[in-house]
């Protein structure tokens, strides 16, 4: 035998992230709806809701902060909390179990996929929005800071959180019934399909307990005019209270994933 | 500490059922070592104890060396040692061949040779098709190509062959003696008796958690030395007789038809009848 070292997990973790953006990518399916998806909802809420919420800010403008925020949600939590039971029931897991591939390498690749598959989701999206719908990029680059660590924080979490809800379904072919209706319920209580302020109270304190709300609110600062803040909860961004939450829920999610993370069916 | 993989009353239960109820086991280096039971008998359970993937309740268990509950670091180093053949995996069926084994020999200190095991597994031709257009038999042997790219010194092939054609397994078969030649020790699970007799040195066999037997498939169960069979065709049809000397019974013969006799046959038990003899006779009593 050889004296060669085994690769590190963070070697192995970046092969396993170029091996699952090829998996991705070749999913015609997944990867029309993952980036044609937010752009369609865009398309329809934008000719939906005509008017202007201020001087100047178009629902659309306010939508696109929503949908960039939800994006987050969709490729990191939704897709990867019904993808690993998927992964569990073929064997997949199990497989890789029985490797030197450690549990961190396998996570680190799932962040490398969402993030990838994020980067373009939001290109695509903004492109869209630019050309079709009126939305206007910033020009401040400290708003351009703001988005950047929103969707490298934003796509971690979700990810993590992903990872540490993926035990809850018990198969595959449920894991998409479980998954989804908390996503979507999560995505009218923070606010990314209506004014989060124009929500009823409660529902704007349910929302403040999750994420999603945050990444929302968050994108709304890079998105929209620093006027608009006045219009929202606190009368602030509350930029600093965003990531302090966003990173807490990464940490939780990490710690859950570690702790809890299945790699075999239940018999 | 020679034995490759060391048992000394290995226990596990669930619930109130005892899946494996005391079980010894020493397997050699370089050995095809064959476990035989029907389903429920416990094989699959001690499988996954050795391959770590399964916590013991009682027992040592030593597999080259290390505990297989070991975690961490020292977790990865004993598995950079082991290949592990499951029964079925239908994933990744969008990457090609050439790509999967080439990602899983990233995972490992010492890869073999990406195109030799490829080409070992006899799907050289299939390098750069999409494993979803493969057939059964042919992702058997990515399979196994999975399981060896790491060079390990101890392979666990569970039911390699379930669903092949005949044709399919001979070469199955062929390939897991390539294996043997190259020294790796192998711990072959199997329902099938006949793949049991042509690949493994020695076979165990297994019922209600407990090793009924350890033996060469020759001598398994007294095989050797059981009653044979003789048949022929005498005056008043065909006859046969059940002995365990039929050397001493021909002979009779040969002196009643001078010539040949006719359609004669000695038959000893296979190994199937003397396996359903063994796992009946544990289950005598129903």
């Amino acid at each position: 035998m050889g004296t060669n070292k085994i690769p590190s997990a963070l070697t192995i973790g970046i092969a396993r992230g170029g091996l699952e953006v090829k998996q991705f990518m070749r999913q015609r399916e997944s990867v029309v709806f993952t980036l044609a998806f937010p752009i369609m909802l865009l398309g329809i809420f934008g000719s939906v809701f005509t008017n202007e919420l201020t001087d100047g800010v178009t629902f659309s403008q306010y939508f696109v902060a929503g949908m960039i925020a939800s994006g987050l949600v969709n490729t990191g939590f939704q897709q990867l909390a019904i993808m690993i039971p998927v992964e569990r029931d073929f064997g997949t897991l199990k497989r890789l179990r029985g490797t030197p591939m450690p549990a961190s390498s396998y996570f680190i690749g799932k962040v490398i996929v969402v993030f990838v598959s994020m980067v373009l989701q939001v290109a695509l999206l903004l492109i869209a929005g630019i050309l079709f719908f009126g939305v206007n990029l910033p020009t401040d680059p400290a708003k351009w800071f703001t988005f950047t660590w929103l969707i490298i924080l934003g796509s971690a979490a979700s990810t993590a959180l992903g990872i540490a809800f993926s035990v809850i379904p018990k198969s595959g072919r449920g894991a998409s019934a479980v998954v989804s209706p908390v996503v979507i319920i999560l995505q009218f209580f923070s606010g990314v399909f209506f004014v989060f302020t124009d929500l009823p109270g409660w529902m704007q304190q349910v929302a403040a307990l999750f994420p999603l709300k945050w990444m929302t609110q968050g994108m709304r600062s890079v998105f929209l005019p620093d006027s608009f803040a006045a219009r929202e909860v606190a009368g602030t961004w509350e930029t600093g209270r965003t990531f302090w939450i966003i990173l807490a829920w990464l940490m939780a999610g990490l710690l859950i994933s570690i702790k809890t993370f299945k790699w075999e069916r239940d018999r | 500490m020679s034995s490759v993989i060391n048992v000394r009353g290995l226990e596990k239960s669930y619930g109130s059922n005892k899946a494996v109820a005391g079980i010894d086991l020493s397997i050699q280096p370089g050995e095809i070592f064959a476990l035989l039971g029907p389903n429920g008998a416990g094989k699959t359970t001690t499988v996954e104890i050795l391959e770590g993937f399964r916590d013991r309740d009682r027992g040592e268990v030593s597999v080259l060396g290390v505990d297989p509950s070991v975690k961490g670091d020292a977790a990865r180093t004993w598995r950079n040692r082991i290949g592990i053949v499951l029964q079925s995996t239908s994933d990744a069926g969008d990457l090609s061949v050439i790509e999967t084994v080439s990602h899983f020999a990233k995972y490992y200190s010492n890869p073999r040779n990406v195109e030799e095991v490829i080409g070992a597994v006899g799907l050289a031709e299939k390098s750069t098709e999409l494993i979803r257009t493969l057939s059964g038999g042919q992702r058997r042997r990515l399979d196994v190509a999975l399981g060896i790219i790491g060079s390990p010194e101890l392979l666990f092939l569970d039911e390699p062959t379930t669903g092949f054609d005949p044709e399919a397994r001979r070469a199955f078969w062929a390939l897991i003696d390539d294996l043997r030649k190259s020294g790796t020790t192998i711990l072959l699970t199997t329902h099938y008796l006949d793949e049991a007799e042509a690949l493994a040195d020695r076979v165990a066999v297994i019922n209600h958690g407990k090793i009924i037997e350890v033996a060469t498939p020759e001598l398994l169960g007294g095989r050797a030395t059981s009653l044979a069979t003789v048949s022929w065709h005498g005056p008043n049809g065909l006859q046969s007789e059940r002995t365990d000397n039929p050397t001493a019974l021909i002979r009779k013969l040969t002196e009643t038809y001078k010539d040949e006799i006719p359609e004669l046959t000695v038959k000893r038990a296979s190994l199937e009848d003397i396996y359903l003899e063994m796992i009946g006779g544990a289950d005598g009593h129903k």
